[in-house]
């Protein structure tokens, strides 16, 4: 039994230990906003926080997220409010699909936790995330949008 | 061929209009509240089959196509309320599901979402179920306020008789108007008068794509439900030999069974996923790999180095006697081009749910055909139609992957018949994916041209060799053994894809080669080889010919105005002419593909190895423009795609099976590598409507090739880029 704290909810999960985080999210919590792509950290679909930081959790045993605050897309909006990424996501009509958009907006929430206001150097170099529709153009405009709403 | 789908569309059309005639299926909603979700209207009645006006005034609008990012869904809805008149603000939507479109005689018309057809094959019948809707509602108000229907107008879902100033809202008739007869004559508007049709509306489904609320068939959860993982074959045509069904790993449990699935592949079903993967994974399979495993790629590329030199191919293209005209020119030029095998990688894994009783098989899925997979669905269940339904999902990319081939749904329905009452999901690791997909087809191709003395180009012979998608996917659509979609973009005429240059003798003719590995639809299919074999070529002979590259095109393409129009947008928007920054060079395409017109011009600079491209920019004409911001999205995304594969992609064979397994060896185009694309719509609006998530794919690789060819000198031919030491900055 591993207990997890995912969006500050608390959950007793029976899984072997060295399950990856991802599919304990995914199928015994049933929080599916967070997406399976590649399985080796690639791709970043799968993209969470944890502790406040993006991690990528198909390639994380659930046993070391234990005990740690995890934050899905499902989480990310606050008192009803969507987070500064979401909005921009939203007023730059950034996803196409949309299956590789909850990483990309959870990766990009943490850049911008960590760094409010990144140059275009510095997100080349965090963003990583693979969008097979081909987003990105919209996925920057919509980070600096979000920078600018801080 | 183990995974062909025995699907033949027309035969199909057939079988469920038959079925149809002595049905009553009602709306029956899905039975989880995820799926109803989907189903949105709930219980408020609807106008017609596209409307439906509840009482607080939201406005459903009922999608027959797949939605999987290229916007179709909201482009849809634009071209219905267009004519309905209704407050777009409260525009929502649902698909209906395939087996409703049987039972009420496929009113919704065609599933079908490939080949850049959503909105150019459905935009009359869907604007006219628009412009009915309004008809009814105003005719339902005419009796509401006892006045002549004339006397009435309707904008913004509000019917106002002006003689009294009296008004009444759809959603107060809706229900009255449901019950009248449909309008036999239907005026759809003036295209000058188009005020929905033509705006760069929001998307509909952005803000489910941004809390994770939105449901792709991967996130399906039934009651009960058990997960399957499921490994084929590695060499296509291969078959398994043995594995042990009481197989177990000691540290994990929740196993349920191994089951066989067809006769090429094993699956393991348990009460987690991840369990049945890791099961499945350790589990030893012997597999019967047959004469297919001795295939490489090597051996595929001498084969079709042979056909480029057959005596004859299969003809799609013959204007005045090119074979002649080019024994007698006064200068010849040929050049040999290859392009590889790529796959899909819609980033969704292929999967789906399926649930089989002896009376009922249901299936909830991502698919590009909702209406193909149902067929699939009663073939492979053994049950008829009237007793299977498909519940489409949301799909994580589709790019061509999901419309031909459902082979996932097949595997799903089998493994399912074999725990009868228990929905099983499947899902393919990312391995399994990678190794069994329709890899958008491997050829090669000779082009041959000859000038006269004063260097005006007289002939041209495009010899293309290779697989042939529709003998393998479709054969019933092949032309006395020809495949006529080989030649797209070099067609002689025509509104769908026709060559663009005015050339005395012209031969394009195919030789067919088809290797074991499965060809499919992958974005823009045929045109993506075709662009690049013909557009390099082009600025190879602007070369020979001493001319720049731009005027060459101009001076052959008099009669060709749609294709001179885009390429001199493209042209004027890039600064043809004018000095290029310090170190970029510059380059062109122009080509035609999906009833649309479609040029691009880059901007590159080569450093090393290292090719940086700073600015693209796409110019299409799709005839008519139902949303430019969703076009230019399109635009952007399609050059990231065709971009990918001309530098990062490439799929290679060992083996007789696709040597890359995950994205380790199949990298993409990140975020970094963006170019800045500036994307130009220039509709002709002249009757004929084009597709737009396609075609510009096709323009990008030539541009971005002829651009480095013009930095370095050096023109490449074989792709993917990265075998020549390029690498993308």
């Amino acid at each position: 039994m591993v207990k997890l704290t995912i969006n500050g909810t608390s959950h007793d999960v029976d899984v072997e230990p060295d399950t990856p985080l991802l599919w304990v999210i995914r199928d015994s919590i049933g929080l599916t906003g967070t997406k399976y792509g590649c399985g080796i950290a690639q791709c970043g679909a799968c993209t969470v926080h944890i502790d406040g930081k993006a991690v990528r959790s198909c390639s994380l045993a659930v046993s070391d997220a234990a005990g740690k605050q995890i934050t899905t897309i499902e989480g990310l909006a606050a008192n009803g409010k969507l987070h500064k990424v979401q909005q921009a996501w939203v007023d730059n009509d950034v996803p196409q699909c949309g299956y590789c958009q909850s990483g990309m907006i959870m990766a990009v929430a943490a850049l911008l936790k960590d760094k409010p206001k990144p140059t275009d150097a510095e997100i080349d170099q965090a963003i990583t995330n693979i969008c097979r529709c081909g987003t990105y153009q919209q996925v920057r405009a919509g980070i600096h949008a979000a920078v600018a709403a801080a | 061929m183990n995974y062909m789908p025995k699907i033949d569309r027309r035969s199909f059309l057939v079988s469920t209009t038959a079925a149809a005639g002595g049905l009553a299926l009602g709306f029956s909603l899905p039975i989880d509240a995820a799926e109803a979700a989907d189903a949105g209207a709930e219980s408020a009645p609807e106008v017609n089959a596209w409307v439906v006006v509840k009482p607080d005034e939201t406005v459903v609008i009922r999608i027959a196509r797949s939605e999987m990012g290229q916007g179709t869904l909201t482009g849809l809805a634009q071209l219905v309320a267009e004519e309905l008149e209704c407050d777009w603000a409260k525009v929502t939507y649902e698909f209906p599901t395939p087996g409703q479109n049987v039972a009420r005689k496929r009113v919704w018309n065609d599933f079908f979402t490939a080949g850049s057809q959503g909105i150019r094959a459905s935009n009359k019948f869907v604007r006219e179920g628009g412009a009915a809707a309004r008809m009814m509602l105003v005719s339902a108000a005419a009796a509401e306020l006892s006045v002549p229907a004339s006397e009435l107008t309707a904008a913004n879902g509000v019917i106002t008789h002006a003689a009294s100033g009296r008004k009444v809202t759809y959603g107060k008739v809706a229900a009255a108007a449901g019950k009248l007869d449909p309008p036999k004559d239907i005026k759809l508007k003036d295209p000058k008068d188009w005020k929905v049709i033509g705006q760069p509306k929001k998307r509909l489904d952005t803000p489910i794509k941004v809390n994770g609320e939105a449901k792709y068939g991967i996130d399906v959860r039934l009651p009960g439900m058990l997960y399957a993982a499921i490994k084929a074959c590695p060499v296509n045509g291969g078959t398994v030999k043995s594995f042990d069904t009481g197989f177990k790993v000691a540290s994990v449990g929740g196993v349920k069974k191994i089951v066989a699935v067809e006769n090429n592949a094993v699956a393991v079903i348990a009460d987690s996923w991840w369990r049945a993967k890791t099961t499945l994974d350790a589990l030893p399979i012997e597999w019967n790999l047959g004469d297919n495993a001795k295939v490489s790629s090597a051996s595929i590329a001498a084969w079709l180095k042979e056909g480029l030199d057959a005596d004859t191919g299969l003809v799609g293209n013959k204007t005045g006697d090119a074979k002649a005209a080019l024994a007698s020119a006064a200068k010849k030029v040929e050049a040999v081009y290859a392009y590889p095998y790529q796959h899909h990688v819609t980033l969704e894994p292929q999967n789906a749910t399926a649930r089989y009783t002896d009376d009922r098989c249901e299936v909830w899925t991502s698919t590009q055909n909702g209406e193909a997979a149902l067929a699939l669905v009663s073939e492979t269940s053994g049950l008829p139609i009237a007793k299977c339904e498909v519940y489409k999902q949301f799909l994580g990319g589709g790019f061509g992957r999901r419309s031909t081939s459902h082979d996932y749904v097949k595997q799903a329905v089998l493994i399912a018949k074999q725990m009868p009452g228990v929905p099983i999901k499947l899902l393919w690791s990312r391995e399994e994916d990678m190794t069994h997909g329709w890899y958008h087809p491997v050829t090669q191709a000779k082009l041959t041209a000859g000038f006269d003395a004063d260097k005006n180009l007289t002939a041209m012979h495009i010899r293309i060799s290779g697989q042939s998608i529709l003998a393998t996917v479709a054969p019933a659509r092949m032309q006395e053994g020809r495949d006529p979609a080989t030649f797209s973009g070099l067609y002689p005429g025509g509104a769908e894809a026709a060559f663009g240059y005015d050339i005395p003798n012209v031969l394009v003719d195919h030789s067919m080669r088809n290797p074991h590995i499965h060809p499919g639809f992958w974005r823009g299919v045929n045109i993506n080889h075709n662009a690049i074999y013909l557009e390099c070529f082009m600025d190879e002979l602007a070369k020979e010919a001493g001319m720049d590259p731009l005027e060459f095109r101009r001076k052959i393409m008099a009669k060709h105005p749609k294709h001179l129009h885009v390429l001199n947008v493209a042209a004027e928007k890039i600064g043809w002419g004018t000095p290029a920054p310090a170190g970029v060079s510059r380059g062109i395409a122009q080509h035609m593909g999906f009833g649309s017109y479609i040029a691009a011009a880059a901007e590159v600079s080569v450093t090393g190895n290292k090719v940086k491209v700073h600015r693209l920019v796409g110019v299409t004409d799709p005839g008519y423009a139902v949303n430019p911001a969703q076009i230019e999205r399109q635009v952007a995304g399609s050059f990231v795609y065709g971009l990918t594969g001309l530098f990062l992609g490439g799929n290679t064979v060992k083996d007789g099976r696709i040597e890359q397994e995950n994205f380790d060896t199949y990298d993409m185009m990140r975020l970094a590598q963006m170019p800045k694309v500036e994307a130009y719509v220039v509709p002709s609006h002249d009757g004929v409507w084009g597709g737009v998530g396609e075609p510009t794919i096709c323009v990008a690789p030539p541009a971005v090739l002829n651009a480095i060819a013009a930095a370095t000198g050096t023109r490449h031919r074989t792709f993917p880029l990265r075998d020549a030491g390029l690498t993308l900055a």
